[in-house]
């Protein structure tokens, strides 16, 4: 009945409002604060030192390998490729059988490409060495959602893979079997991203979506175990910290934020009135100090995690940025873009 | 950003909140105080009211945002792009010049955000002029809708109140016959055309809400941390990580993107023989560190070797393999385990407290992927406490850290014009060729103590 329904939001609201002030009670400090002591970092530079040119439309997603130096790169038109970044060259092409691969993820052992997008399905191909083998024909259909493939990623290994919607939910996958080992529920809306916590436990990870709201998840129950509602609209991407003991999540909103998950909230706003257009993807360099983001305006901002300034901004794309990520041993990242090219930054 | 046009409660998603905020700009660009001085721009021989130079606009971008000139240009960029300003000379090409060229700001009903959802705004608009003409001659029905749309597509009220005012305004100039007749014209059309009521928002089923109830009062319970604690935390660990990233510091020899040399990832390979200093260095920051590292988890267990307690970490890496592998092969994994570390009288019996090793046992007879979590935990929290700070204490230890080497800086080219060979690697996938043939899982470098990689 609409008075039970009435009273129940009564409730909430009530409740959220004590949540909020519950998390205001501890914050005794802002982050810029804390970091006064820290040096300021001098003048920035880094140039494009590698364009990888191939893709025939925009590029949606990239991951790294392992190795540090190879990539998998996903684009609208349906093709992933496997380029040794550090020479230039393609070393595997896969043609999907769809449009718009949104999502793509290298195996943990090198050995294996995860992708997939409108098909709304996540499939994972071996790389193979053999030049006239076809990778398509050893394909293994992994994940089914009822809506667009939106992010994946290997767990800690080739066995398992996680997987965002645009269904609204997040799911883990049995690679070999293909079977549904846990679901997540909880987002209003599409789920755009996701990132697996780097923590001693390995239990955990963080997902953001179309409803404002960034989710962390137990991997073994399918609890969310914290949320966010901070941002004022759709979350295209989420990183953790590399300590794990904090996420950040880049916005159409132009704001990219942090949050503590043991102080339980936001702790920093990375924002500027010239920055007008939304974050689409964000990554931490190696000592978590910096964060870059790739924007919608065609530029990549890199701030100070810690004094929340802007260190520096990298004109270059010709395009919208949709992917960004730091290479395993943070040695450089690499940035893919609607002008169809992916570039490496160092 | 998402393909779906309609949220989860069946209305119109605001669609790019970028454009809101350039409006937001483009309105305080008009601004008569603060905003960009509009004065009559000469076109060849007609004379152009409330016009602007290129270099107008870029000047009070860099002062009003505290930005470069580069940025300010590429700002000022995007607001010809999409249409808020456009140039007078050429206007088929929409390009931000820095110089005396001519630009006009945009009328407001051709803002792109007014592109959808077109009827809803035009309604809004009608009844905001309504409203300005006569106060309060809004009928009830017309209260109403005009309420709920100021909530609803409340982004863009300030386009509407500005639409609603330059309409009146170029309605007062014309004959008072055409006036009311344009009027009466408008006043039919929208009694016919009137957008329906929209549903209520929010339709959540009482479960829905049951469920975020039920999170909020566990969020409420939660331990919390102070933020002075937390925050403290990122300016220790990015200080102590600072040497180790390389984009922040540089790395020694040198960076391979930027000189084209590999040295510094084959010095940092996984089965060089002697490690650098600050390789070794990392594994004393945490236990996660050292296990990461093929070659310290290597050290570490040449270590436990010596003190007898390597069946220890031999079980936390069988444990990892459980967690982590394939689901089909789990009760066979299990069993291995249990043969080998927890049965009475094992080969490699590991000590777990008695309730640990009970509660253990009892799952064991359903086994699943993380029925060894316990065991694994308390295994790990020993070796984290107890083991790994006396392995950094040791002789086997500081001798690696002593001998560990610290790369020279590579020489510049005495060329730097001419670039280095960019030599190509073996691919991972060739690797584990061999390893696929033996039918073994493959894992990957962080927490894998079975099959070999890279």
């Amino acid at each position: 009945s609409s008075d039970t329904l009435a009273t129940l939001k009564t409730e909430s609201e009530t409740l959220k409002t004590k949540l909020e002030e519950e998390r205001a009670k501890l914050h005794d400090v802002e982050l810029h604060q804390v970091a006064e002591k820290t040096e300021a970092l001098g003048q920035f530079v880094m140039k494009t030192r590698r364009t990888l040119k191939g893709h025939g439309n925009k590029v949606l997603c990239l991951d790294w390998c392992k190795d540090k130096r190879r990539i998998v790169s996903s684009s609208q038109d349906g093709k992933v490729i496997v380029w040794d970044a550090f020479t230039t060259n393609k070393e595997h092409a896969v043609t999907m059988p769809c449009t718009w691969v949104m999502a793509c993820a290298y195996a943990p052992s090198g050995c294996a490409v995860a992708c997939g997008g409108l098909d709304n399905k996540c499939s994972v191909y071996p790389l193979s060495l053999d030049k006239n083998e076809n990778l398509a024909a050893k394909k293994k259909s992994v994940a089914m959602h009822t809506n667009y493939l939106s992010a994946c990623c290997f767990t800690n290994s080739d066995m398992q893979i996680l997987t965002s919607s645009g269904d609204g939910t997040c799911a883990l996958w049995d690679v070999e079997s293909g079977q549904m080992l846990q679901s997540f529920h909880g987002h209003a809306a599409d789920v755009l991203c996701l990132d697996l916590a780097p923590s001693e436990t390995g239990n955990t990870f963080v997902s953001g979506g179309c409803d404002k709201k960034s989710c962390v998840w137990d991997m073994r129950t399918g609890q969310c175990v914290q949320s966010f509602e901070t941002h004022e609209s759709d979350i295209n991407s989420v990183r953790y910290y590399p300590s794990g003991d904090a996420f950040a999540s880049g916005s159409d909103d132009a704001t990219c934020r942090l949050y503590d998950l043991r102080a339980d909230r936001e702790v920093a706003i990375y924002s500027k009135e010239s920055i007008i257009f939304g974050a689409s993807s964000v990554d931490f360099s190696l000592s978590g100090r910096l964060l870059f983001g790739g924007y919608n305006d065609y530029t990549i901002n890199v701030w100070d995690v810690l004094k929340g300034t802007r260190v520096s901004i990298l004109f270059g794309h010709e395009n919208r940025v949709s992917t960004l990520r730091v290479s395993p041993d943070g040695t450089a990242f690499c940035s893919g873009s609607w002008d169809h090219t992916l570039r490496i930054w160092a | 950003m998402t393909i779906n046009t309609l949220s989860q409660d069946g209305v119109q998603r605001q669609q790019m909140p970028c454009l809101t905020k350039m409006e937001r700009m483009i309105i305080s660009m008009q601004d008569p105080d603060m905003g960009i001085k509009l004065r009559n721009q000469r076109l060849l021989i007609t004379v152009i009211p409330h016009a602007m130079t290129g270099l107008d606009i870029v000047e009070w971008l860099i002062k009003k945002c505290s930005i470069s000139d580069e940025e300010a240009l590429h700002v000022g960029q995007l607001f010809v792009k999409y249409g808020y300003i456009y140039p007078l000379k050429e206007p088929r090409n929409l390009i931000l010049k820095a110089d005396d060229s001519s630009y006009r700001f945009q009328t407001p009903y051709y803002w792109m955000s007014t592109r959808w959802p077109a009827s809803e705004l035009d309604y809004a608009i009608y009844l905001a002029k309504k409203n300005i003409r006569k106060q309060g001659e809004l009928i009830e029905y017309e209260k109403e809708c005009y309420n709920a749309l100021h909530k609803r597509i409340n982004h863009t009220w300030d386009f509407v109140v500005m639409q609603a005012r330059e309409q009146l305004r170029a309605s007062k100039q014309r004959r008072k016959g055409d006036r009311i007749v344009l009027e009466c014209q408008e006043q039919a059309y929208w009694l016919v055309n009137r957008p329906p009521v929209s549903p209520e928002h929010y339709k959540l089923t009482t479960l829905t809400k049951n469920t975020i109830i039920e999170h909020n009062r566990i969020s409420l319970a939660r331990n919390r941390v102070k933020s002075s604690i937390c925050l403290e935390s990122y300016v220790k660990y990015c200080e102590q990580y600072q040497p180790h990233d390389p984009i922040m510091q540089g790395c020694l020899p040198s960076n391979p993107w930027i000189t084209d040399d590999i040295m510094f990832w084959n010095m940092n390979s996984e089965t060089v023989a002697l490690p650098t200093k600050l390789r070794v260095e990392r594994w004393s920051f945490s236990f996660m560190e050292l296990l990461n590292d093929q070659m310290g988890r290597k050290e570490f267990l040449t270590y436990l070797e010596k003190e007898f307690s390597a069946e220890n970490l031999c079980f936390w890496q069988a444990c990892e393999d459980v967690r982590h592998g394939e689901t089909a092969k789990i009760p066979e994994k299990v069993d291995e385990v249990y043969k080998q570390f927890l049965a009475p009288g094992a080969s490699r019996w590991v000590n777990i407290d008695s309730k640990t090793m009970e509660k253990t046992l009892e799952g064991l007879k359903r086994p699943h992927r993380f029925v060894l979590d316990d065991a694994q935990m308390h295994i790990y929290f020993l070796m984290k406490k107890d083991s790994y700070p006396r392995y950094l204490k040791s002789e086997l230890y500081k001798n690696l850290l002593a001998r560990a080497i610290v790369p020279q800086e590579t020489k510049k080219s005495v060329f730097p014009f001419m670039r280095r060979q960019r030599h190509s690697s073996p691919s991972p996938a060739l690797a584990t060729q061999t390893a696929e043939d033996d039918g073994k899982a493959k894992y990957s470098n962080s927490n894998s103590g079975t099959a070999s990689r890279l």
